[in-house]
């Protein structure tokens, strides 16, 4: 635990930061195409990395709390949850997953696991956490502070998709078939828009996952994150519900196992990618 | 008979976890379907209806795009069908109102307001206006459309073609099909129409 002391340090230095932001982002914006813009952009994005001045820092602490604090029915924390790697063991364990787990028959990603774990260990109804599901002005939500809280326990893992299990083998190969699923008012599969390397939208470039490599590698390694636009610490499972919306489709089922499939193509195109989590973003 | 039994045993088993390995299931297998309406089962039937698969969505969704010269025909031709062209024979609008639409990304999002503005969003796929240095790279560059192609009447009709149905002249375009599947109005394409074609539209400056 930080003390307050330091939580308004960092606050601080990120403060500073925004300003530092608006004229980075108003400079390089029209001109992102130019080598020189994007050299600034990357220079940009460390300087931001740095942990001190990353907000997506306090989520990670506020989600440290959480796994702690003794909750639900049976009055318990979570922290013998098994995400994996046995119970309470997180070191590395996000890099792990999604993964099958045998006391579920099923395989799960991080947020439907400790969903799973809050309902089975602490008795917990969840009808409150997963209206929270997404963090909005003045409400907290703790599923986000509890990814940036286990993931940032991967930083520096490399992102190992789990296969050895037929149900891990056959989801990968689902998620798989999902990502090219032309549909909608629009005909937009996910492959749409990251099914060949170089594309943006207006400015914005667009990791391509029809390959296995780095940019599935970077994207990947790099959530959860800060979204500075947003002023909250995003999880994939927020992430890939934006781009459902984007895509003219309806809304997906918050932790559902389609969204576990799909993570688990993703982290197969990712295999291998070094995790730095909470990373910062636009 | 006992040896025969084992090893027809192990030929299936050794197909069957092959077969598993190697092969994806094909999208729009059941399987897929399945997971499809499981994960997006908290949406309202009309929501749901949305991402049913028509046969155009499903030829292209199994072949990733890459359809054979035969599947292009028969998707084009079904797709051509679609094309209504308008009544009054005029083809362009008001190249102003044709920025709006090319402008606007919102319409048809589940976060929309149910009578919000709908848009063409064509800037985010596709450089127009060069001035405009906010621009796409998923289409190809479309500036100086119209004067490239002399204003010329018959490209003007495919360009209305394409723009109602992308697939009725590319099979599989990653284009949506605005006219078709009544996204845009026939009064907004004319517009869009008007900002590719007329010479005073800055895409043609």
């Amino acid at each position: 635990m930080i003390g307050l002391s330091k939580k308004m340090r960092v606050w601080a230095r990120f403060v500073s930061l925004a300003g530092l932001l608006s004229f980075t982002a108003g400079a390089s914006g029209p001109l992102a195409q130019t080598p020189d813009a994007e050299k600034e952009i990357e220079r940009y994005r460390e300087m931001i990395s740095d942990p001190m001045s990353n907000p997506g820092f306090l989520a990670v602490d506020r989600g440290q709390v959480v796994w702690g604090e003794k909750r639900g029915a049976k009055n318990v924390s979570l922290e013998t949850c098994d995400m994996g790697l046995g119970a309470g063991k997180l070191e590395g364990a996000y890099a792990r997953m999604p993964r099958y787990f045998a006391d579920a028959d099923q395989v799960m990603e991080i947020e439907q696991r400790l969903l799973w774990c809050m309902e089975k260990i602490q008795g917990l109804d969840t009808k409150d956490v997963i209206a929270r599901r997404f963090s909005a002005p003045g409400r907290d939500s703790d599923m986000e502070d509890l990814v940036a809280f286990i993931a940032n326990k991967s930083t520096g893992f490399k992102i190992e998709p789990q296969t050895s299990h037929p149900k891990e083998a056959e989801l990968t190969a689902i998620g798989e078939a999902m990502f090219y699923r032309r549909a909608g008012v629009m005909d937009f599969a996910c492959a749409t828009c990251h099914g060949e390397p170089g594309k943006r939208i207006r400015l914005q470039g667009l990791p391509d996952f029809s390959k296995p490599g780095k940019q599935a590698q970077e994207t990947m390694g790099s959530w959860p994150t800060y979204r500075v636009s947003q002023s909250a610490l995003r999880t994939m499972q927020h992430r890939l519900w934006d781009c459902f919306r984007q895509q003219r489709w309806p809304a997906p089922d918050y932790a559902s196992e389609g969204l576990t499939a799909l993570v688990m193509f993703l982290n197969k195109q990712a295999a291998g990618g070094e995790i730095t989590v909470p990373s910062i973003k636009r | 008979m006992k040896r025969t039994f084992f090893l027809t045993a192990c030929t299936a088993l050794l197909f069957a976890s092959g077969a598993f390995a190697q092969t994806a299931p094909m999208a729009g297998s059941a399987k897929v379907e399945a997971m499809i309406k499981a994960t997006f089962s908290k949406a309202s039937p009309e929501w749901q209806a949305r991402i049913e698969l028509d046969d155009t969505q499903r030829l292209c969704t199994d072949k990733r795009n890459q359809v054979s010269a035969a599947e292009a025909e028969v998707i084009q031709k079904r797709e051509a069908a679609s094309v209504v062209f308008p009544a009054d024979g005029n083809l362009q609008g008001d190249w102003k109102k044709g920025y709006q639409v090319a402008n606007v990304g919102t319409g048809g999002q589940f976060s929309d307001a149910p009578n919000g503005p709908v848009g063409g969003n064509c800037f985010a796929c596709h450089q127009l206006d060069p001035k405009e240095l906010s621009y796409g790279t998923i289409g190809p560059s479309l500036t100086a459309y119209g004067k490239d192609r002399k204003y010329d009447p018959q490209t003007m009709k495919d360009a209305w073609a394409k723009i109602y149905n992308s697939q009725s002249a590319f099979a599989c375009s990653n284009m949506p099909r605005f006219g078709a599947k009544k996204f845009l109005t026939e009064a907004q394409i004319k517009d869009v129409m008007a900002y590719l074609f007329d010479k005073e539209s800055p895409v043609n400056k």
